[in-house]
């Protein structure tokens, strides 16, 4: 077949292949900030604990686009990595495409079902067999402040979009930033999604950005969710396109700006900065979202391997994935919640127990939804799709209803 | 004798033969990996193709979902402004800059090596130099500020509509000394006696230059366009240190555009068609270009 000779071309070109021992494991992704390294560090010592070597591969990106098109040709190439940082929908299409590895066994023997809620099991699983192991819950839908700068300025945490308005003008009469923003896609796209949440509430989410339904789109409410979207634009700072998220971070925990909508992960650089929570920094749920849950669940998925000891080692990291220490001392640092429930909560902080506690209600309330913005809720070329139009419209002076006739319009053509 | 005559004939043969031999792995190297996948590229435009190659054929749906995407537009319109510009005044540059240095000046060995300078950094290094001197904050715009012009804005690179042009002032300093380097190549090698009898027809240097020594120089026009137009159809590396494809994706371009699809988006399909479009845009500018020059160049 010519993607055979294709992959010998590339084969030919990647004779980077290591000649791995015995117990060793290559793992991809894209964790690489302060407090996304500390918590990759703490999987690798655990496993070297259990004597399986940990080879790191990590390809920068904050949105995993890089690490994601690394993948790709490594699969194609007939060479993948044990294991790969891969999540939501692109499990499945994965698994589709033949590469992904068993771990069903595992699964049962350590009681995987018994011990992750069911809308997180079931993305890990393709055709009934688990295939990836989650690591961890991250709730998106965040308010970073800095209760400093909102003293000086007089302003209070706004809990509706209409107040945040209010607020975020304070903030920038006085002289801060008011909200600190990376100017990158996935950034606009995290910001836009927090938007749609809090504007047009968990049902108009579902139906319109996962089912993707028509009436839901050309809808009133999404008018509704580009003019709130479209009045961010004034609160951010010249220098915005191009900055990653953890540079914005840094501007909150530096008191030059006021807040950032950003996930929990954001967490792990306040604490990587040393800061406390409560005194230091304040996270709320993001205006108009209390009542809402936009998860992104991280998850490792395994590749088939011809090497049985990578089996071995692969299976010893999927059970390690799931262990009670693994779980709590990776979330410490990441900033996330265990996705194992039933965890000691004593050591994580009060924005982890509040997400904890949140995770829980909205299972039931019908609050909690996957987040598009994240590879959760959709495939990926709808996501890209969103993604242009949020960023394009963020970045120009389109109007409101424009903004709504390119969204429908681009996910009719990614369909 | 008779076995002299036989060698002799093997001898010659390979002598005859040896260099087609010696070329032989090149060009099928060059048939396979360039010509072989460009038709598996074009091949691939029409099928299904999603995170990788799948082979249902599908027809030109791919090509209507490339041609009705708004980002595929701008990255359009882009090259085109792009190459235009780019081409257009890294020429001026070069070659003012080789008529300048053609005038027998002190040091012109120093000069020359600082103007090549910037051909030697990788355009990702030029990208991301200029990110910082083209930044509102910490660049242009802060320096003058500083020294007391409080109202200055020097906003392009944050600015939708001007950001291209931040893309062609980095890749014209990348470019123009290299350009600069053909040109002072082609003057030196203009004939005296050519310039002499200009001058004593009573010709100025304005006009000595513009009449009789430009057109002289239009090999080298051909080169260095040959050359500037395959750097800007190529520039990937340059807009996503620069600018990223920002903001939002006002500063794509085809090939930004065709990586991001391809690799990045799970849409394979309209990565390859966009990539059968650059190339027949490519061919439909440069085919008729080489023709008419190298038609003219075999007749004189």
């Amino acid at each position: 077949m010519l993607n055979r000779s294709i992959a010998a071309c590339f084969a030919a070109a990647s004779l980077v292949a290591l000649p791995v021992q015995a117990s060793e494991v290559e793992v991809l992704h894209w964790w690489t900030s302060g407090g996304e390294a500390k918590s990759v560090a703490s999987l690798k010592s655990s496993l070297e604990k259990r004597g399986v070597s940990w080879q790191d591969f990590a390809v920068a990106g904050g949105g995993g686009e890089n690490a994601m098109t690394v993948l790709k040709s490594r699969a194609v190439s007939g060479n993948p990595p044990t294991a790969a940082q891969i999540k939501g929908p692109d499990i499945q299409e994965w698994g589709e495409l033949g590469f992904l590895a068993s771990i069903d066994d595992v699964a049962k023997k350590n009681n995987w079902d018994g011990v992750l809620p069911g809308v997180v099991s079931d993305v890990m699983k393709y055709q009934g067999k688990y295939v990836a192991a989650p690591v961890n819950v991250h709730r998106v839908n965040w308010l970073w402040a800095n209760p400093e700068v909102f003293r000086k300025a007089g302003a209070t945490i706004p809990t509706t979009w209409a107040d945040f308005m209010v607020q975020a003008k304070k903030i920038q009469d006085a002289g801060y930033i008011a909200l600190a923003h990376g100017g990158q896609a996935w950034q606009d796209n995290t910001v836009f999604e927090a938007v749609v949440l809090g504007v047009g509430g968990a049902e108009y989410y579902k139906k319109a950005f996962v089912e993707l339904d028509m009436d839901a789109l050309n809808s009133s409410t999404t008018d509704e969710v580009f003019k709130v979207f479209g009045e961010l634009r004034q609160f951010i700072d010249a220098n915005a396109p191009g900055r990653d998220w953890n540079v914005a971070t840094s501007m909150v925990i530096n008191g030059e700006a006021g807040m950032q909508i950003m996930g929990d992960w954001a967490k792990g650089e306040f604490a990587v900065a040393g800061k406390t929570v409560g005194t230091d920094f304040v996270c709320v749920a993001a205006p108009g979202t209390s009542d809402g849950f936009t998860f992104n669940v991280d998850s490792f998925a395994f590749f088939q391997q011809s090497d049985v000891n990578k089996q071995s080692a692969q299976k010893a990291m999927a059970e390690e994935i799931l262990g009670t220490n693994f779980q709590e001392v990776f979330n410490l640092n990441k900033g996330s919640i265990p996705a194992r429930l039933g965890m000691a909560r004593a050591k994580f902080d009060t924005c982890a127990h509040d997400s904890m506690n949140a995770f829980v209600s909205t299972a039931q309330s019908g609050g909690l939804v996957p987040s598009f913005a994240h590879g959760m809720a959709v495939p990926g070329a709808v996501a890209g799709a969103i993604t242009d139009v949020a960023t394009n419209y963020f970045n120009s002076d389109t109007s409101a209803a424009d903004g709504k006739a390119q969204l429908v319009a681009a996910i009719q053509a990614a369909m | 004798m008779h076995q002299n005559v036989k060698k002799q004939s093997v001898l010659d043969l390979l002598e005859a033969w040896l260099p087609k031999i010696i070329m032989a792995p090149t060009t099928l190297a060059m048939i396979v990996c360039m010509y072989g996948f460009i038709a598996w590229t074009g091949a691939l435009s029409f099928t299904k193709s999603r995170m990788l190659p799948q082979w249902d054929f599908v027809g030109f749906i791919q090509y209507e979902k490339l041609f009705a995407n708004p980002r595929w537009d701008v990255a359009m319109s882009n090259l085109v402004v792009f190459g235009v510009l780019f081409i257009a005044i890294s020429l001026l540059i070069g070659l003012v800059l080789a008529i300048f240095l053609d005038q027998k000046i002190r040091g012109e060995g120093a000069i020359r090596t600082i103007y090549l300078y910037p051909m030697a950094v990788s355009f990702v290094v030029t990208g991301t130099a200029w990110k910082w001197i083209l930044n509102p904050g910490l660049g242009i715009e802060k320096m003058v500020r500083d020294l007391g012009f409080t109202d200055f804005e020097f906003r392009w690179l944050v600015d939708q509509e001007m950001a291209i042009y931040t893309i062609v002032i980095a890749a014209v300093w990348q470019s123009s000394g290299f350009v600069m380097a053909m040109f002072l190549a082609g003057l030196r090698s203009v004939d005296d006696s050519l310039i002499k009898a200009a001058q004593i027809d009573g010709a100025s240097a304005w006009q000595s230059y513009w009449h009789v020594i430009l057109p002289i120089l239009r090999p080298v026009f051909f080169s260095a366009i040959v050359i500037l137009s395959h750097i800007a159809i190529k520039s990937f590396d340059l807009v996503q240190a620069l600018t990223g494809g920002g903001p939002g994706y006002a500063s794509d371009l085809p090939a930004n555009f065709m990586y991001t699809f391809a690799f990045n988006r799970a849409q394979m399909g309209i990565g390859a068609a966009s990539a059968m479009v650059m190339l027949f845009g490519v061919l439909a500018i440069l085919v008729p270009y080489l023709y008419s020059e190298l038609r003219g160049s075999n007749r004189g």
